[in-house]
């Protein structure tokens, strides 16, 4: 892995619910190198939203701690925030809620780049024009109103807009589930040309396989708040070992007709996050659970690279 | 398209249109397929291509006005339902045709045990007393996995995954021949949508159930379809079995669609994507509705609609530019 820029270790964010406490992630571990993309794979609930949101702040976390270019920022005041700000955004799921209905393509784009102070009144309209232009707006739009757009574009000034002050650090929270197939591609091709002359990091959510795949480097599974498995995009795919994994990799419907795949059909539904037991939260639905997956499972590392939060991987792994 | 005998169901020739404030939507233009018994179609394409409305005009549910059959039959073994008096209509629904809806939060009645609601339509169709048509409805909660024990819960007390699995065994309870699946996983997790998918495809064997799905997905497709249906501003633009529209797509919208999937089995650096949106519904580009986004469109796609055309078997298409090169190149790329 590239240098080092974002550490997270042990974290914990957990909600207060009238039924207990609901642990959204829970002993989070991994880390994300400069310049790459982390991709963040769960089924819904698993808390991979709560997991970007809590790593750029827009949470508080409950307990571990956050290292961004090697300074922990866990907690920080208001005003450090405000700058981390600059340098962490996030680009939302939902183009139509994620928008001021009442501000126009061009306010949208520049109210970021007036809130950072770094810009003369002159130059305010030029960084907007670069930032429409680079994100594929035609200059025609500059006064249209979100309801105006259709999903597509949408969604190009949402990443206007978390671009404009060119951050380091991007959280993009399912950007293209909300997308037509077409659509989605042209906007992927968009995240990874800018991603290619920026440098920019990207911590990519999303339940849709087949993309996280194309677009990340490593990846990381998420089951229930817990991390199951991280490793590199491609060994995942080639190699996934926890159970869990397994199951998720093979139900992905693929278009190859001639390839013909072993399913695992999983039995069961997921249990609550609402103060889970101790031990492996997938044990309920594992094909290969015994005795100790009743135990705290821990993140170990069973080949170069490679992490997995099992305690019968070895076995398990053919 | 797909002659072997007389087909279980053929749509020929189906518009619709809605009209909203003051414009005329064409969402249906000219629509023609049949279906064997037994056979699954996929009906694929994006928002707003129309698949919805074509099942819905099958199933006469469209809300009219807005909604408007402009022309077209739909032959149920040689009957039009089109022509179908209301209480006759009433006899085909739920019990010959059925419906999966895409949104299983929203298909069921929030305040009515789920066990009743599937009741409901058993005791309506067949002559039987209600203590039977409770007992069959326990069946068919049984038949896609959920305890026959949970016949008097409510909607909210079940996951998505198994409120869909309500709506799937309220749809089968009367055996209908044909099942209409609009988008039936596209609210569910992989996972899950692995199950009721498995549920769906073991329970339309048994029964010998004839199936159109709809969806945007087309791993989807592949997975459960015997014909595909490609549908685009409100027409098909290309029809054929899986194999030739999987292994030898020949419409630029087709090749398009497969080029904008990143698909888990190969590696490609970009994704090579459509350019453009789809077409606005009240405002058809004349000529082939694709031809402004198609790279391969010339003035003679601008000037006049496109006809469907054989290519071989059941496969057709509607474009000009079948035998470019180019496209066919792209289509072993993508193919």
């Amino acid at each position: 892995m590239s240098e080092i820029l974002m550490e997270v270790k042990h974290l914990k964010k957990y909600f207060e619910t009238p039924k207990g406490m609901l642990h959204a992630v829970d002993d989070v571990t991994f880390t994300i190198g400069k310049g790459q993309t982390m991709g963040v794979v769960g089924e819904s609930g698993c808390g991979k939203s709560t997991l970007g949101r809590t790593l750029i702040h827009l949470y508080e976390s409950t307990d571990g701690q956050i290292l961004f270019h090697g300074e922990d920022i866990t907690h920080v005041s208001k005003h450090k925030l405000h700058q981390l700000r600059e340098q962490m955004q996030i680009i939302f799921q939902d183009p139509f809620a994620s928008l001021n209905p009442r501000m126009t393509v061009e306010e949208t784009i520049r109210e970021p780049l007036e809130l950072s102070g770094k810009y003369k009144k002159g130059e305010l309209q030029d960084e907007a024009d670069r930032i429409m232009e680079m994100v594929g707006i035609d200059e025609r739009l500059r006064y249209a109103y979100p309801h105006e757009l259709d999903g597509g574009r949408r969604q190009r000034v949402g990443i206007g807009r978390a671009l404009a002050l060119n951050p380091t650090f991007v959280v993009c929270d399912e950007p293209v589930s909300a997308l037509d197939v077409s659509i989605q591609a042209q906007v992927l091709n968009l995240l990874q040309d800018l991603q290619e002359k920026s440098g920019v990091t990207y911590m990519f959510v999303t339940h849709d396989l087949s993309v996280v795949k194309h677009i990340s480097d490593y990846i990381c599974v998420m089951y229930l708040g817990q991390l199951v498995e991280t490793t590199t995009s491609r060994e995942l795919f080639a190699n996934p070992v926890h159970p869990y994994t397994k199951a998720l990799l093979s139900a992905i419907p693929s278009v190859d007709i001639h390839q013909k795949r072993e399913r695992i059909i999983l039995q069961g539904e997921i249990v609550s996050p609402i103060e889970p037991k101790p031990g492996c939260r997938f044990a309920a639905r594992c094909p290969h659970a015994t005795e100790q997956c009743r135990q705290p499972q821990q993140l170990r590392e069973i080949s170069k690279d490679h992490f997995v939060s099992c305690c019968r991987a070895e076995e398990v792994w053919e | 398209m797909g002659k072997k005998g007389t087909p279980f169901i053929e749509v020929n020739n189906l518009k619709v249109h809605y009209t909203s404030e003051g414009r005329n939507i064409h969402a249906v233009n000219g629509v023609s397929f049949s279906l064997q018994k037994g056979e699954t179609l996929g009906l694929v394409g994006e928002t707003g291509a129309g698949k919805t409305t074509i099942a819905k005009s099958i199933l006469r549910i469209l809300p009219q006005p807005p909604a408007q059959v402009d022309s077209g039959e739909i032959l149920l073994e040689g009957t039009d339902l089109l022509k179908l008096s209301d209480d006759e209509m009433r006899k085909i629904r739920g019990r010959r045709i059925a419906m999966i809806f895409q949104d299983p939060m929203t298909a069921l009645n929030p305040v009515m045990r789920v066990g009743r609601q599937i009741a409901e339509g058993i005791a309506l169709h067949e002559k039987i007393s209600a203590k039977e048509a409770e007992k069959k409805a326990k069946r068919m909660l049984e038949m896609v996995g959920i305890p026959a024990s949970r016949y008097r819960d409510y909607p909210h007390q079940f996951s998505g995954g198994m409120k869909q699995r309500v709506v799937i065994a309220m749809a089968l309870s009367c055996n209908p021949d044909l099942l209409l699946a609009d988008e039936p996983t596209t609210a569910l997790d992989v996972t899950i949508q692995a199950q009721v998918l498995d549920i769906i495809k073991n329970l339309q064997k048994e029964m010998d159930t004839s199936m159109i799905m709809i969806t945007h997905d087309l791993g989807i497709v592949a997975e459960v379809c015997d014909n595909v249906a490609v549908v685009y501003a409100g027409q098909i633009v290309e029809y054929g079995s899986r194999e030739e529209i999987f292994d030898h797509p020949c419409h630029p919208y087709t090749i398009g669609l497969f080029g904008s999937l990143p698909d888990i089995n190969s590696d490609v650096e970009r994704l090579s994507p459509i350019m453009g949106m789809p077409p606005d519904p009240a405002n058809l580009p004349s000529g082939c509705a694709f031809s402004p986004r198609c790279p391969y469109a010339d003035e003679r796609c601008k000037a006049a609609g496109v006809e469907l055309t054989g290519i071989d078997g059941t496969h057709v298409c509607r474009c000009l530019h079948r035998d470019n090169e180019q496209v066919e190149k792209a289509a072993r790329v993508t193919g």
